[in-house]
């Protein structure tokens, strides 16, 4: 039973932040832009937030900034692609080279000095109840946050005005702007959300996972999290399973040994990207499955017409 | 005792109260490089009128409405609405106005629901189930029931035409524009339809409506506006005119007689069409319905038709772009080639001009010597897997020089020349390809006069060195010009064939807009 | 931002980007990191200039390094002057079969390769890692994660004893004109150009698209191939965990500065090769960090596709009419 709860509860843990960067992404694939610099806006909020909890001052304030470096990162990308209408790609991988060079400089000097890390909190009665107290009610305050904005990200997306507005956006720039809507702006806001929210994921690696800094701390989970937009089908609630299915793979590594699996590691850490290349490969041939979430629009460049 | 001044400036205004036209237009001119879209157009529409504005392709029909509309501005003249002058126009303008149009290719997100896109284009607060309500209601009334939760792609096109109509109904307009509403709709459909315009009219609404058929306009509307080549040749109450009356002003009386020098047509086809049926992959496409086409050396044979009809897939079919499964049906030479695609149809003698030149005629940003490798390799400029860059400037220059295309020189990039010229490279290039059969899709739209009579005589040439020609072409003067013989598209069905010193406009005209009543086919359903 | 960290900018840049330079060692290692930006992104650009998006280099790198490791580990014969031709060929085929599965994937299933290639990537990497720490393993080498050393008959030849610069090189200047000669002269890189400059084009010639897609996976697979054998039987002399310092990633960086032409990325490969010793090079002398290099590595992209905007906008033929505008 211990097993069980480690496994459940590391899990959840493991897909916090792939949730976090996943859902930014997806709000920003919705709207037709394709942003490939997950990994740097990560790593760039993780390097940040580590900053400013060393500089002594207090973990939300830590958490914020690690979501604004995110947004402000996210602009350099924004800019080439959206205004200069660069080959969406090329910007994206311009973004994650960036900021992976970026965190790296300013996480010189950190050394692996842990910090004060984000704890679970101790929600009072409801985590004493045995096993569904440490099941659901000993996270840290991010993991409840990323389940709120999972909530509020798919009340956005699918029950306001705003939410349509970008939707329709990501089907066709064209026909939004002649309706009237002001394509590029809320394209950028779109982007510049899903920095933040790249910087949140980076953040909660750097701040509540894995106490301390280590360059190139995201290992890819930011990649993964491209992964998972599309695995999801572009909507939310497969996002959260998804992020929960690559959670479950890297615990599985790490608990190998006890569940008695005896793969090398190696191949139960590759199961999590054969898994995605089978998906893709399913998903592309169905189209039909998922043309009614795809943003039509994707990646292609938008030029308001006369 | 008012002065006999004050009296009469008094009279025109208690005239004007009973007769304001909802719409005034006055000389409203609009030009494009190259080309007079609308010259010197007035026009005036009374509240609760239902005006039809006649005309083919490139008569300057759309333009003028988007100018009502305001989503363009003409560059001279100006516009009243309800005795008052629009100042400065725009979509919110029009909106704001009472203005609404559905447009020919409606602006529809498929991927939300009905009232979700209605949603999109009315302000207030986000309410869908109020508005969900609205919609059913507005939609009952004017007898276009649909369903407001239903998702627009499982729409069919004229359910989707629809919901373009309620939405517009539902912002109580004044003056509803509408621009070829009936190109996409069955029988039954066109006639409830009618219903509702007929039915809002009665209430006061000023309709525009926008058509090329004279058979719906005559039976719909009270008066008419027939444009052609921008200007206005003339006005008609269509239910007292006859069809051919309103023919003759859409596409005019004035034909230049062409001299062609007679020619010896080939013994068998050199390209066959042999019942050709081909159900449209995509709800906006058209299915081609036993076509029969055939076309021999040494004649130019025309296709006649308002584009939309089918012309577009056909010509996929007929280029190698799109393959195609049956057996024998499609021949080149007496070969079957439906299977074979378009690099093996040159091989076959097969050359062809798409109506679009950037991006499929040619590649923009290459230069033109490279441009003239994309279907000219096969002369001889490719040895061993490598390009003999001497030879395609040859050929390029070659193509240059034969066919006065003015530009700096080989090494200019496809995008740098204008349209007339890119024209005159594209069609010079497949032509030098030697072709035993050439197929070309609006051959001069959008070129100039110069490069238009040129690229027509070309055509004619080639076709008196023994190759076919076939042209697919909106426009009827260019077609009466050059070619020998006709075929009218319409609604993915060929006519027979027609002869052309047998038959005149006003015939081709009538086929052109649904009066089909000659079609080859075996199975002419009615539509 | 040299002067944030407390130094003085123009020696920094000095450090950066002459120093290395001064010496022959270092020119020998300018050139020995340039080669594999090269090489790859030659074969990256052929793929890019057709639209076919290669993002798994490294993957493929790795792979090709694999492979070429094992023909140089366990071939039969390790004092054969046959060893090292052949591990070239098992390099290269190692690469090209890494990219075959994802252009399988997109020519028959529709398959977008950017993340298809990327996920091979992270798998090939694990295969290294399980190789190396475990079946291939040095068991005289202290249990780190590296493979014995390649027998000398495996390895490239010194120019100089001194030096590290190898005879690698030369494939890397063959594979430059190679990739020259495709992309200006054969007919083949002509019909690749078409399809990614206009795809509609590509179909209305009869330019199938599906032979763009292999061949520009299969070209872009096989050089990083070549480049992480290159790596394995050259500098390194061994397989090892840490087979490449990101070469697959730079190397897309090389080929968008180099504008996809031959030249542009012979000269991108030198510069960021520079970027790279430079960052090295304060590293030790200043005490900067040596993510500099990266972050130089990205803003000089960054400026480039900006600049590529502006150029353009500034030579943009004025407005073609359309087709005279009117429905």
């Amino acid at each position: 039973m211990d097993l069980f709860i480690a496994i459940f509860t590391g899990t959840i843990i493991a897909a916090t932040p792939l949730i976090f960067a996943a859902l930014g992404e997806l709000v920003v694939e919705k709207s037709g832009v394709l942003n490939l610099g997950i990994e740097g806006m990560m790593l760039v909020g993780a390097a940040v937030g580590v900053w400013v909890s060393y500089a002594g001052l207090p973990m939300p304030l830590a958490i914020m900034s690690a979501a604004a470096a995110g947004a402000l990162a996210s602009l350099l990308f924004g800019v080439l692609a959206l205004t200069f209408l660069t080959n969406q790609y090329a910007a994206g991988l311009s973004l994650t080279i960036f900021g992976t060079g970026v965190s790296a400089f300013i996480g010189k000097g950190f050394g692996s000095a842990p910090i004060d890390a984000l704890i679970p909190l101790e929600i009072p009665f409801l985590t004493e109840i045995p096993v569904i107290g440490p099941l659901f009610f000993n996270y840290d305050p991010l993991v409840y946050f990323s389940f709120i904005m999972f909530g509020l990200i798919s009340w956005f997306l699918y029950k306001t005005k705003a939410g349509l507005v970008v939707r329709t956006i990501g089907e066709s720039p064209e026909s939004s702007h002649a309706i009237g809507y002001p394509v590029i702006k809320i394209r950028y806001l779109a982007v510049m959300f899903g920095g933040a929210m790249a910087g949140l994921g980076g953040a909660y690696l750097s701040l509540a996972y894995t106490p301390l800094w280590v360059e190139n701390m995201t290992a890819g989970k930011g990649w993964i999290s491209l992964a998972l937009v599309v695995f999801a089908a572009w909507r939310p609630a497969r996002v959260l399973f998804g992020a929960w299915l690559f959670g479950s793979m890297t615990i599985l590594q790490l608990q190998g040994q006890a569940l008695g699996i005896s793969l090398p590691s190696e191949v139960l850490s590759s199961l999590p990207y054969i898994a995605t290349i089978v998906v893709l490969v399913v998903i592309s041939k169905n189209w039909q499955f998922l043309a009614l979430n795809f943003p039509t629009s994707l990646a292609k460049p938008f030029r308001p017409a006369e | 005792m008012p002065s006999f001044r004050e009296i009469q400036e008094e009279l025109p205004n208690v005239l004007e109260t009973n007769m304001t036209p909802r719409l005034e237009l006055r000389h409203i001119c609009k030009r494009y490089p190259g080309v007079i879209a609308n010259d010197d157009v007035s026009l005036s529409i009374m509240p609760g009128e239902i005006h039809a504005v006649l005309g083919e392709n490139g008569a300057g029909k759309s333009t003028l409405m988007k100018i009502i509309y305001g989503a363009i501005r003409a560059d001279e003249g100006e516009m009243v609405f309800d005795g008052n002058p629009i100042a400065s126009h725009g979509p919110s303008v029009s909106r704001a106005l009472g203005i609404e149009m559905v447009y020919q290719h409606f602006a529809l997100f498929e991927s939300v629901s009905v009232v979700e896109n209605i949603a999109l284009s009315v302000s207030g607060t986000f309410d869908l189930a109020a508005l969900a309500n609205r919609v059913r209601d507005v939609s009952k009334k004017y007898g276009l029931p649909i369903d407001p939760h239903r998702f627009v792609y499982n729409l069919s096109v004229g359910e989707r035409q629809r919901v373009e109509i309620v939405r517009c109904l539902m912002q109580k307009p004044k003056l509803l524009i509408l621009d070829e509403p009936t190109s996409v709709l069955t029988p039954q459909a066109v006639i409830k339809l009618f219903e509702t315009l007929r039915q809002l009219a009665a209430e006061g609404c000023s309709i525009l409506y926008i058509s090329h058929k004279l058979d719906e306009v005559q039976v719909l509307c009270d008066s008419a506006t027939v444009l052609r080549n921008g200007l206005i040749t003339g006005t008609a109450k269509p239910k007292q005119s006859t069809p051919i009356e309103l023919a003759r002003m859409m596409v005019g009386a004035d034909l230049p007689e062409t001299h062609l020098d007679p020619s010896t047509t080939s013994d068998t086809p050199f390209l066959n069409v042999n019942h050709l049926t081909a159900p449209s992959d995509n709800p906006f496409g058209i299915s081609l319905n036993d076509v029969l086409l055939s076309v021999f050396g040494g004649e130019v044979v025309g296709i006649a038709g308002v584009s939309g009809n089918g012309q577009a897939e056909l010509i996929s079919f007929l280029s190698g772009e799109v393959l195609f499964k049956g057996a024998d049906t499609i021949t080149l030479g007496g070969k079957d080639v439906g299977q074979l695609d378009a690099g093996y149809r040159r091989e076959q003698g097969l050359a062809f001009v798409p109506e679009e030149r950037l991006g499929r005629g040619a590649v923009p940003p290459h230069h033109l010597s490279d441009n003239a490798m994309l279907t000219g390799h096969r002369l001889g400029m490719v040895k061993n897997w490598m390009i003999q860059r001497g030879k395609a400037n040859d050929f390029a220059a070659q193509i240059i020089r034969k066919f006065n295309v003015k530009t700096t020189g080989y090494e200019s990039a496809a995008n740098s020349l204008s349209g007339g010229n890119l024209q005159k490279f594209i069609v010079g290039r497949e032509i030098e390809l030697g072709p035993k059969v050439l197929i070309i899709s609006q051959p001069t739209w959008g070129v100039d006069v110069g490069a238009a009579a040129f690229i027509r005589q070309a055509l004619i040439d080639l076709s008196r060195t023994g190759a076919a020609v076939l042209i697919i072409s909106e426009e009827l003067d260019e077609l009466f010009e050059v070619c020998d013989r006709l075929y009218v598209i319409c609604q993915g069905q060929l006519s027979k064939s027609l002869d052309r010193k047998n038959t005149n406009v006003e015939e081709v005209g009538l086929l052109m807009t649904g009066l089909n009543n000659n079609s080859n086919s075996d199975n002419s359903k009615a539509f | 931002m040299f002067a944030l960290l407390g130094h003085n900018p123009a020696d920094t840049l000095f450090a950066f980007f002459i120093t290395p330079l001064m010496t022959i060692n270092g020119i020998s290692e300018w050139l020995l990191k340039a080669s594999p930006l090269i090489l790859i992104g030659c074969g990256l650009a052929i793929g890019f200039r057709a639209n076919v998006w290669n993002i798994g280099a490294e993957g493929q790198l790795v792979i090709g390094a694999v492979c070429a490791s094992g023909v140089g580990l366990f071939y039969p014969a390790p004092e054969s002057a046959l060893l090292l031709p052949l591990m070239v060929i098992a390099g290269m085929a190692g690469g090209m079969v890494w990219a075959a599965i994802p252009a399988f994937l997109r020519a028959r299933m529709n398959t977008n390769e950017i993340l298809v290639t990327l996920m091979m990537t992270y798998i090939a990497t694990l295969l290294l890692s399980l190789l190396v720490h475990g079946p291939w393993r040095d068991p005289d080498g202290y249990n780190y994660p590296q493979t014995a050393l390649l027998p000398d008959a495996a390895m490239f030849e010194l120019f100089d004893p001194m030096y590290r610069l190898n005879t690698s090189i030369l494939i890397t200047v063959v594979a430059v004109f190679a990739m020259w000669f495709f992309t200006e002269r054969s007919f083949f890189g002509y019909k690749m150009s078409v399809g990614g400059a206009a795809p509609l084009a590509a179909r209305y010639a009869g330019f199938k698209q599906s032979g763009s897609i292999w061949m520009g996976l299969l070209i872009s697979g096989g050089l990083a191939g070549i480049a992480g054998m290159a790596e394995a039987a050259g500098p390194l002399g061994q397989l090892s965990a840490q087979i490449s310092p990101g070469y697959g990633f730079a190397a897309i960086i090389v080929a968008f500065i180099g504008r996809l032409h031959a030249v542009g990325i012979v000269l991108g490969g030198l510069l960021l090769s520079l970027l790279y010793l430079g960052g090295e090079a304060v590293q030790l002398s200043l005490g900067l960090p040596s993510a500099l290099t990266s972050i130089f590595q990205g803003m000089l992209l960054f400026f480039l596709l900006a600049s590529d905007f502006l150029i353009f906008y500034r030579f943009t033929p004025s407005p073609k009419p359309t087709k005279g505008g009117v429905t």
